[in-house]
């Protein structure tokens, strides 16, 4: 079930290889996912403090972005976003209240 | 696939895999050395209600009034024609259940239109809500058409034809990871409601997301659905019927006898099939046999409800 298709996937390594050792990449503070096919994709990203996280709803169905006492997003129906600005350090594990089988994570440095 | 198991009543995958029966996907599980079970229930139904109509009630949903995307660009009209449908049967039902998403983003216009068709069956409606029923920020539009009279987030009971029939609501309180959910006050209440009734009145349990597992991997499942079924194991004849996964599908387990409905709206893929399991797009040809309603034959005296699938288009 977890499709990647080539451009998440080059999202999900540089995410996972190129943040850990880039600190100034313009792109760095601005970051998307996707909600393709029920899934958070990537569904794991490794951010600095102060990046923003786009989330788009690529479904036909609608979806929610949540992580329980952090954030809270409206239901997304297609191609809504959700934009959310992370100030504090921590790992944010996150799921879809309509598909609690959804779930993504986003660990903050 | 995992989890299959309800209870300790002993019921390995083997079993389960058996007892099950995929219809309107192409998918079929046989029985070694024998025929489907649940096809055999659907034969005798057939004889069954020719012969003596017994009590008969309609169970429709998944109508997602609203959606307007690819698999489906009216999903209003596919349930006016589904309306139409009940309405031309020979034998007026008792009543309806509506096993949720009722409309596809919960929006006041779309529960409007969907009572405008509906109403036109002139049918008694018992409701639960699916989790696109309660997607306005205050869940109020729901609770305020069809919560009256309910408990909680909207669970009920009610006798009709000496049948017991009680709506559950699984799609609130819903953990990251986990699946559909009771809860334990909805779940106090159902065992205080079947306390002291009689283990030969037939029970019918009618939820939104299935109460057994069909496949986690997409949520169609519910956590502590397997609580409920304790306390209905007693029981001669119990039928849990459910929407949310779009497709036919039937299950026996002892004397319980699972069923999910068509969808009026969209298909959706058998478990496994696709990439996920969201609308399905098939052939303009193909998409009224693939929705559709059920109606359920229940004879003074039978063992087991008779379940009868209707598609759109045959
Ligand atoms: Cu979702």
């Amino acid at each position: 079930m977890k499709r990647l298709n080539r451009r998440d996937f080059g999202v999900a390594v540089a995410a996972a290889i190129l943040l850990p050792v880039t600190t100034a990449r313009a792109d760095d503070t601005n970051l998307e996912i996707h909600i393709d096919n029920f899934t958070f994709q990537p569904a794991e990203l490794s951010i600095k403090v102060g990046t923003t996280v786009t989330w788009t709803n690529r479904d036909d169905i609608p979806h929610t972005v949540v992580s329980a006492g952090k954030f809270r997003s409206k239901t997304l129906d297609t191609d809504d976003k959700f934009t959310f600005t992370f100030t504090n350090a921590g790992d944010y594990k996150y799921f879809c209240s309509l598909h609690p089988h959804m779930t993504g994570m986003i660990k903050v440095e | 696939m995992s989890g299959h198991d309800h209870g300790d009543d002993g019921v390995n995958r083997r079993k389960v895999l058996e007892c099950m029966t995929w219809a309107g996907t192409g998918v079929l599980w046989t029985i070694t050395g024998g025929v489907p079970r649940s096809l055999g229930i659907i034969d005798s139904a057939k004889a069954a209600t020719a012969a003596t109509p017994g009590m008969t009630f309609l169970q429709i949903s998944d109508s997602h009034v609203g959606f307007d995307k690819p698999a489906n660009p009216n999903a209003l009209g596919t349930l006016e024609e589904a309306v139409n449908k009940i309405n031309a049967m020979p034998v007026k039902p008792s009543f309806m259940i509506h096993t949720g998403d009722i409309t596809h983003l919960s929006k006041a216009s779309e529960f409007d239109n969907a009572d405008r068709i509906i109403s036109q069956s002139k049918l008694d409606v018992h409701y639960v809500p699916g989790e696109h029923d309660f997607l306005d920020e205050e869940v109020k539009f729901y609770r305020e058409r069809y919560g009256r009279g309910t408990k909680g987030a909207g669970w009920y009971s009610f006798d009709a034809g000496g049948v017991h029939f009680v709506g559950l609501v699984n799609v609130v309180d819903l953990k990251g990871g986990g699946l559909g959910n009771l809860g334990a006050e909805q779940l106090a209440w159902l065992e205080d409601d079947l306390r002291g009734k009689s283990k030969s009145t037939p029970v019918v349990l009618f939820a939104h997301i299935p109460l057994w597992t069909v496949y986690p991997q997409w949520g169609w499942g519910t956590e502590d659905g397997g609580r409920a079924l304790e306390y209905v194991k007693g029981f001669g004849s119990v039928t849990v019927l459910n929407g949310h996964i779009h497709q036919v599908m039937q299950k026996v387990e002892g004397n319980v006898t699972f069923h999910t409905a068509r969808s009026t709206a969209f298909p959706q893929p058998a478990p496994g099939a696709a990439a996920s399991p969201g609308p399905m797009k098939v052939e303009d040809a193909k998409l009224r046999s693939m929705l559709g309603v059920a109606s359920i034959n229940f004879k003074q005296n039978e063992q087991r409800l008779a379940i009868i699938d209707t598609p759109l288009q045959g």
